[in-house]
């Protein structure tokens, strides 16, 4: 009985380690289910997701770990996945690898095997490996490795019953655990017992000693350091000159694990007859080549911004048209007889702000399914190879041009998304150009304006302005490269997987998990920015025309009138700082628009703004500081206010400048006042 | 009769098959490389080189892309037969 309970209450930890691209998201998601807790790693930009799995009455708390290659300290995520195996030392490690490219992936698997913790191999898209004719003995590598391996096909579902049980045994000791460990090639090993003897007074609590020396001979950066401050001064004059005369040990660390590796795969796996042209291969002859790919690539973005607004804008419409502005009038009657600055700041604060967020959601979504779809088929990676000799230029790299794209949809993520881009120079680089990618929101006022001014030139107009932004944003990049980073530019290194078909299910996770990022980050602060604007259009009389906010409007003129810009467009910029599209709206109050609507605005707007100034707000307006959400995006990401506010005042600068320089061009060649 | 000639990854031809020889650079990139395989001793093939802008190669059944700097820090000898 007693023992029942004991059993009962027994929890163990289990981390999942793997590649990125591997899969480990949806056996995390097979393992978990609902359970799920999304949160951050502590003091780091890095998602750290956790869930809970029962099984038999064992409560296993699952921690997935960032996707990492290897577990030198060469990046974040690799620094966060090796302290959490070492420092919180999990139960079981369960390494999730890409059968497809088993090599490639048992490099983690060695890397970990050099750490105190029990390693269960979890082989996955094992139905992929047979469709390319690559066979694979799961006993035979179980054999050799000396540790389970369970074969799966996780965005089936398979193999997950035999993961867990093998998990519990592994946990509880029942299996045999000898685990065959890789070795540092022979003409390295007297040098790395050297280390080791040198070493071993030294090295702190939990790490364990032999893999320091090990890494140590791999220069890795972190422990080098740690050590240096542990010995003595003379003892680190030994260890440091060991380490300089053999410079060159990290191969030999590096070649004992891929021979390792070798040994283990021999008998394991058989492969399909060399001369095979793969799928791949013929797909990539045209997906990744300078010309064909480029062209490519423009036609996929082509539809997917067709497949976008073809499909969101409408839903986009449905819900403005039944929700929003029902939700507006509603508040209204229900406010019937309040002062009048309340019923603004309820009706156009809170259920504006609240319309705003949902009425974004369909287009995004609708994006992200596109993105998500293209990603997972694998082609994000070959437009990332096509677009490096463009990014490369501005100091970047081909990896920085799949954030800069999710930014057409929205700012948000890109900021985000710049994660993926390896090398802080060029993340951060890649975040504080990205807001130059015209989001959704600024197309929206852009279909809105262009068509009033330009008429049968529209389209041209339209697209003169988004090529203006990416100029910009060329420009900006080479700018700030030369003379903030100097030109110095990060490695460009990156693995192409096999195009695969995608799985509905990693879509699905795709979407969500960026639309909930969305919602939490740009949703609440959206919301409060709107309800702050509304309070300065609100007060102190009701009256918009006597509010605080058209006060700074006014204070604005000056700077507006070298635009050609009345003090109610200037107002409508500032709105555009609670999310781009406000702009359109504010207008409409500011003209008094009221009953005619959209039309009757532009209409008004028509009469009143010259093409010129209509052009040089257009100018402004997509250049123009951030939205609201997407500044506490960079803020967020790259932990700095200096580099946030940076970025806000080189495009405030930069957008009135460009603006000033359209209005006063066009006057200059007589053009449209 | 295999003539041995190294040259730097970024100049063997497409279609051709190299065997890496030296990894020259900083450490964190000589790093990044031999834990993806670039190792001595490891045939490499070019799969894609238009002499500019970056290249693409299998190495250990992998398809990889690298930057052409990044391509020039790894010596191969070229295997002719």
């Amino acid at each position: 009985m007693v023992e029942r309970v004991s059993q009962a209450q027994r929890t163990i930890t289990v981390a999942l380690a793997g590649q990125p691209n591997v899969g480990k998201s949806t056996v995390f998601n097979l393992l978990t289910g609902l359970s799920q807790h999304v949160g951050n790693w502590p003091g780091k930009t890095v998602e750290r997701k956790t869930g809970i799995h029962q099984h038999n009455g064992t409560i296993m708390r699952i921690v997935d770990l960032p996707g990492t290659y290897s577990l030198t300290a060469n990046s974040l995520e690799e620094r966060i996945a090796r302290d959490y195996i070492i420092k919180e030392r999990p139960d079981v490690v369960v390494a999730v690898a890409d059968a497809t490219a088993l090599e490639r992936n048992l490099y983690l698997v060695a890397e970990l095997l050099s750490l105190p913790v029990p390693v269960i191999v979890a082989l996955n898209m094992i139905d992929v490996a047979e469709q390319q004719g690559l066979h694979i003995e799961p006993h035979v590598l179980e054999a050799a490795l000396g540790l389970p391996v369970v074969p799966m096909v996780a965005t089936k579902g398979r193999g997950l019953t035999e993961l867990v049980e093998a998990i519990a045994r592994l946990a509880q000791g029942e299996v045999a655990y000898a685990p065959s460990r890789p070795r540092i090639r022979e003409d390295h090993r007297a040098v790395l017992e050297e280390l080791e003897r040198l070493i071993a007074d030294a090295v702190p609590e939990p790490y364990p000693n032999d893999w320091v020396a090990l890494k140590l001979l791999e220069g890795d950066e972190e422990l080098t350091r740690m050590i240096r401050e542990q010995l003595a001064p003379e003892r680190w004059e030994e260890v440091h000159s060991i380490l300089r005369r053999h410079e060159d040990a990290v191969l030999a660390v590096a070649g004992g694990r891929y021979e390792w590796i070798g040994r283990m795969v021999r008998a394991a796996v058989t492969r399909p007859r060399a001369g095979q042209i793969s799928l791949t291969e013929r797909l990539d002859r045209v997906a990744a080549h300078p010309v064909w790919g480029l062209g490519l690539l423009l036609g996929v973005l082509g539809l997917v911004f067709f497949l976008t607004y073809a499909i969101g804008s409408p839903l986009q419409g449905l819900l403005e048209a039944h929700l929003v502005r029902a939700g507006a009038d509603w508040a209204a009657r229900l406010l019937a007889g309040a002062p009048a600055w309340l019923v603004g700041l309820v009706a156009n604060g809170l259920i504006g702000g609240v319309g705003r967020v949902l009425t974004f959601l369909p287009i995004l979504l609708v994006f992200f399914a596109a993105f998500g779809f293209l990603e997972d088929l694998g082609y994000m990676a070959r437009a990332a190879y096509v677009m490096d000799r463009f990014m490369h230029r501005m100091g970047l790299h081909g990896k920085s041009f799949l954030p800069l794209f999710l930014g057409f949809g929205c700012n948000v993520p890109a900021v985000m998304g710049a994660r993926v881009v390896e090398g802080e120079r060029a993340r951060l680089l890649t975040i504080l150009v990205a807001p130059l990618v015209p989001c959704t929101a600024r197309m929206a006022v852009l279909a809105f304006l262009v068509p009033i001014f330009f008429g049968r030139a529209s389209t041209l107009v339209s697209w003169g302005l988004v090529a203006f932004n990416l100029l910009i944003l060329v420009l900006l990049g080479i700018g700030l490269n030369k003379l903030v980073f100097r030109g110095e530019r990060a490695a460009f290194i990156m693995e192409l997987p096999l195009y695969h078909i995608p799985n509905l299910r990693t879509i699905g996770l795709f979407v969500w998990r960026r639309t909930a990022a969305f919602i939490r980050r740009a949703g609440t602060i959206i919301l409060a920015v709107s309800v702050l604007i509304a309070a300065l259009a609100a007060l102190p009389s009701g009256e918009l025309g006597s509010s605080y906010l058209a006060a700074i409007g006014r204070f604005l003129a000056p700077l507006g009138a070298l635009m050609g810009l009345g003090w109610e467009m200037m107002v409508a910029l500032l709105t555009s700082f609670v999310a781009k599209e406000t702009a359109i709206a504010t207008l409409g109050v500011l003209y008094g628009a009221g009953a005619g609507g959209e039309a009757g605005l532009a209409g008004i707007l028509g009469s009143l703004l010259a093409p010129s100034a209509a052009l040089a707000f257009l100018v402004v307006e997509m250049l123009f500081i951030p939205c609201a959400a997407t500044v506490a995006t960079i803020r967020q990401e790259t932990g700095s206010w200096r580099w946030t506010l940076l970025d806000v005042a080189l495009l405030l600068v930069l957008s009135l400048a460009m603006g000033l320089l359209v209005y006063q061009g066009a006057r200059l060649l007589g053009w449209g006042t | 009769m295999i003539r041995d000639t190294q040259v730097p990854l970024s100049a063997l031809p497409a279609g051709e098959v190299g065997l890496v020889r030296a990894l020259t650079g900083g450490r964190g990139l000589v790093a990044r490389l031999a834990a993806l395989g670039f190792i001595p001793g490891t045939e490499v093939m070019m799969l894609q080189n238009f002499g500019r802008g970056p290249l693409l190669v299998a190495v250990r059944n992998t398809r990889v892309a690298l930057g052409r700097g990044e391509a020039a820090r790894i010596w191969v000898s070229r295997k002719r037969g």
